[in-house]
């Protein structure tokens, strides 16, 4: 099915042919202002966040991302996307799973309702969570009688995250999986394979990197969230303070030079994400042609 | 495998795709479910696999009940019509996927297979994955796949379809005579007559999820039970006004008449001396065909058509001809009848042959 691809010209390598080009004037033009805008929002920013962040020296970019609410702020950034990860890779796993092998009613409704965190914004996803679980809240006499605190806890932030990149991995899955359909699976059970054993060694490996895309993506939210997670965490420095909320707070105190740095190990978080999502795709390709 | 369906019903949504169906198929023959698209075929085929559950009626295999088995006990081997290979396991771990999940010893898989890879003409390409082979070679692997864990009946979906004329002749004869030497009961589903007729050891002709005619090829050729499979096998069309036509005078009006090229001559003028049994009528279309002409003929201002032999001498649009027809296809009360042409007693008029 899928032999047919590589036949297909290469667009990296094959010369536009002479009759489709346009004047070399409107290339350099449309070419420098693709260039200059990149340049503008995506490059000059980046480079501030650096070139901010060593303004003071590397004593203070060091004593900054070294202090210990800066750590404690990367520990329950990494801690919560540890949890956030594997959680909605289960979850859209599951969803993708069942909205593609099985036909049931209300289906499209589930669809839909999958896609909502992307829809509503995070500050909106934020508050709904503290008027669930917050002291006023739906639940929060009966949170109170058990001791249990989820808004301006770890707790909460995990649910707002959770919430928030809930769509990456199912939004990923679904078309990888309606394209793939189940001819496969039901090609495995006229074998004789259990459900498990189809799962593992059919439905898994067909769409395994598809998947790890998506908990790229999904992990590159769950780091990076602001809106939802600073509507539950309270900003409780040391204790509910994520690496964002951290660089809000010092930069709100005129710590530039800190906040900056604080935000480069952010970037830096963003560039190991591209690198093995660049190299997620690119297996991706090799194995799918 | 000894296959009995009682009153199997299924339907999707609005679609009724199989109707209160009931078959019975001998072990070892080869059987091919014919119809045209979404008449149900490939749904009856999925129903006897388990692949669907029928919301009524029963099947048994070497009679036992096996409506609610799942298709992983059902014992049988499926190929489906885009084979649905697994496109992440070479050809080697496809064809002993069936083997391996039933945690049957690596030797023994390994000899299986190799025995299979043999059978199906697959030497040297065990490390190959789906997405380098040939149409041909997909098709093989599908089915040494579906017969490596033993099974006691075979279902093949449209097997030939997604393959090129040439590669499809000469695989339908491989797999007679593969499935021979094998001993397996076999069920296939096809839209193509030709290959039904020529593959299967019996035919179920299937319309709007019922089954309208079953039997041997030649006898569903010759003999159409109903109005559908009259007009469906062959190149069957139909006629109106029967009696109008030479030696049909004694003809009914009130039944459906199909004709098929083969029972009908056309002649060019002076072909014949006899004129009087044959028809009056005007070439209106000439097309080649390869090994034959196919000619449209307006007789009595109905079209009718027939095929002349590349050795005889062609004909052109707007010739008259001589048309003879030698039998039709008539069903009168739902009644299926052959007619032969009967040029009344006592005029000594014979249908003259071609010389």
């Amino acid at each position: 099915m899928n032999s047919k691809v590589s036949a297909l010209p290469d667009a990296r390598t094959q010369e536009q042919p002479r009759h489709l080009a346009e004047p070399a004037a409107v290339r350099w033009l449309l070419i420098g202002i693709a260039l200059l805008f990149l340049g503008l929002v995506l490059v000059l920013p980046l480079l501030v966040v650096f070139a901010e962040a060593f303004r003071k020296g590397l004593a203070v970019y060091w004593a900054a991302v070294s202090e210990p609410d800066a750590l404690s702020a990367l520990q329950l950034t990494v801690l919560t996307a540890a949890i956030v990860v594997p959680l909605n890779t289960l979850f859209g796993l599951a969803a993708a799973w069942a909205m593609t092998k099985f036909q049931f009613r209300g289906k499209q409704v589930l669809v839909t309702l999958i896609d909502l965190p992307f829809a509503i914004s995070p500050v909106i996803a934020g508050l709904i969570f503290v008027l669930l679980f917050g002291t006023r809240g739906v639940f929060g006499p009966l949170l109170e009688a058990v001791h249990f605190k989820i808004i301006f806890a770890f707790p909460g932030i995990v649910l707002a995250t959770l919430f928030v990149t809930f769509p990456f991995v199912a939004r990923e899955l679904l078309p990888l999986m309606q394209t793939q359909g189940s001819a496969e699976e039901e090609a495995a059970a006229s074998m004789g394979a259990t459900g498990w054993q189809i799962f593992w060694r059919v439905t898994l490996p067909n769409i395994k990197w598809g998947l790890l895309y998506g908990m790229i993506l999904c992990n590159a939210r769950a780091m990076g969230e602001f809106g939802a997670v600073s509507v539950v965490s309270g900003h409780i420095r040391g204790q509910t303070n994520t690496l964002p909320l951290h660089v809000e707070i010092l930069y709100n105190e005129y710590q530039f030079a800190a906040s900056f740095a604080v935000a480069s190990i952010l970037v830096f978080l963003a560039f190991v994400t591209l690198v093995v999502k660049h190299v997620v795709e690119r297996k991706h390709k090799t194995q799918s042609i | 495998m000894h296959i009995v369906a009682k009153n199997l019903y299924k339907r999707f949504g609005e679609y009724e795709a199989c109707q209160h169906v009931d078959l019975e198929i001998k072990q070892g023959k080869l059987i091919g479910l014919l119809g045209p698209s979404g008449s149900g075929k490939t749904t009856l085929l999925r129903l006897l696999a388990g692949l669907e559950t029928p919301d009524d009626g029963e099947i048994y295999f070497d009679g036992k009940l096996v409506t609610d088995l799942p298709p992983q006990q059902r014992n049988i081997g499926f190929v489906f019509q885009n084979y649905a290979l697994f496109r992440h396991m070479t050809v080697f771990e496809n064809i002993a996927f069936g083997l391996s999940v039933r945690k049957r010893k690596k030797e023994v898989i390994r000899k299986r297979v190799a025995e299979l890879v043999e059978l199906t003409g697959l030497s040297g390409l065990e490390r190959r994955y789906p997405h380098q082979l040939s149409g041909g070679q997909r098709q093989r692997v599908a089915f040494a796949r579906a017969l490596a864990p033993e099974p006691q009946l075979l279902l093949l979906d449209e097997p030939f379809a997604a393959l090129d004329a040439k590669v499809r002749k000469e695989l339908r004869g491989w797999l007679k005579e593969m499935i021979g030497r094998v001993g397996l009961t076999t069920v296939f589903v096809t839209h193509d007559q030709e290959e039904a007729l020529e593959l299967a050891d019996e035919i179920f002709i299937i319309n709007q999820g019922k089954v309208e005619q079953s039997g041997i090829p030649l006898e569903i050729y010759k003999s159409p039970r109903t109005p559908f499979v009259a007009s469906f096998i062959g190149e069957s069309y139909s006629l109106e006004k029967p009696s109008s036509l030479k030696g049909f005078d004694w003809v009914a009006e009130d039944g459906q008449v199909f004709v098929r090229p083969e029972f009908v001559d056309i002649f060019k003028a002076g072909e014949i001396t006899d004129r009087c049994v044959a028809n009056q009528g005007k070439v209106t279309n000439v097309t080649f065909r390869g090994n034959n002409w196919q000619i449209e003929v307006m007789v009595g201002g109905q079209k009718v058509y027939g095929t002349r032999s590349l050795e005889q001498p062609p004909l052109q649009p707007g010739e008259e001809v001589d048309v003879i027809f030698r039998r039709l296809l008539v069903f009168a009360q739902g009644r299926p009848q052959v007619l032969e042409n009967r040029v009344k007693p006592g005029e000594e008029k014979r249908i003259p042959a071609f010389v």
